[in-house]
């Protein structure tokens, strides 16, 4: 098998940056784009601290980018990376699609001639 | 089309298809119940399934190996987490080794079916897969992504289309 990969961990880092629900809503909101650390943190009930945690973990993961701006860190999401995750998704629809026409043609069948 | 809806969650990494068949309940479970009928859809025409092993119980493994046009097999599993015939199965979904043995090396997906009865006398079936764990993707990504997506994921699936 060939191994092609040059970023091993990109899925590990992905997986675990979408499982909390605060850092998904993060990544929502720069998508539409650039908002600094401050302004996105009035949307939880954490703190500015813990709103830079969860960006980090998301940067790490490739899901944000952060630009310094003066005083202000600007976070802008990155659809690049969130494409892969939408292409394992199609992946996975794709097989199953077609052995659902599969099971369809076969239940088409008349009745006893289907084993 | 049999396919009614899909929707892909990707948060939870969760994908479900929802189909309707003309056929009843009992004749749709039978696509999953009858070995001989599985290997009719498991895999795609080039790459034909054959049934091996079919103990549909809780703990119980299905096993199967698909073959390509050169002949070269493809072996994976299913070890079955609940089944409540006709209506409903469970099932992790794997690779195994030329011998039929798990391949740890491989990720795993978890398949949930749910059939139930149309008022037309059809069927509606839902098909959930997701990725059972954080390792399956450390998995995909060690295999290399495009390599990964191909073998794992889509189980050869690249042949489809």
């Amino acid at each position: 098998m060939v191994v092609v990969l040059s970023d091993e961990r990109v899925f590990d880092r992905l997986f675990h940056a979408l499982a909390d629900t605060t850092r998904r809503d993060i990544v929502s909101r720069a998508l539409s784009g650039e908002h600094s650390v401050s302004s996105l943190a009035r949307h939880y009930p954490i703190s500015v601290t813990a709103v830079q945690k969860h960006v980090a973990v998301l940067e790490e993961a490739g899901l944000v980018t952060k630009r310094r701006h003066g005083r202000e860190q600007l976070v802008s999401g990155n659809a690049e990376t969130l494409r892969l995750a939408v292409r394992l998704l199609d992946q996975l629809e794709r097989t199953w699609r077609a052995r659902i026409d599969r099971i369809g043609s076969l239940l088409d069948e008349p009745e006893g001639e289907d084993r | 089309m049999t396919v009614t809806d899909v929707r892909k969650d990707l948060d939870a990494l969760t994908m479900t298809l929802t189909a309707e068949f003309a056929a009843p309940v009992e004749r749709v479970w039978q696509v999953w119940a009858d070995p001989r009928l599985l290997e009719r859809w498991w895999g795609p025409p080039t790459y034909p399934a054959t049934v091996v092993e079919h103990d549909l119980v809780p703990g119980g493994k299905v096993g199967y190996f698909m073959t390509s046009p050169d002949g070269e097999t493809y072996h994976g599993w299913w070890l079955v987490r609940s089944v409540t015939a006709p209506h409903g199965l469970e099932f992790e979904d794997g690779f195994a080794d030329s011998a039929g043995a798990v391949n740890p090396e491989m990720p795993v997906t978890v398949a949930v079916v749910s059939l139930s009865a149309r008022p037309d006398g059809g069927t509606t079936m839902v098909l959930t897969s997701r990725f059972q764990s954080r390792e399956a993707f450390d998995r995909l990504a060690e295999m290399g992504m495009e390599q990964g997506l191909r073998e794992a994921v889509g189980q050869i699936d690249g042949l489809l289309t």
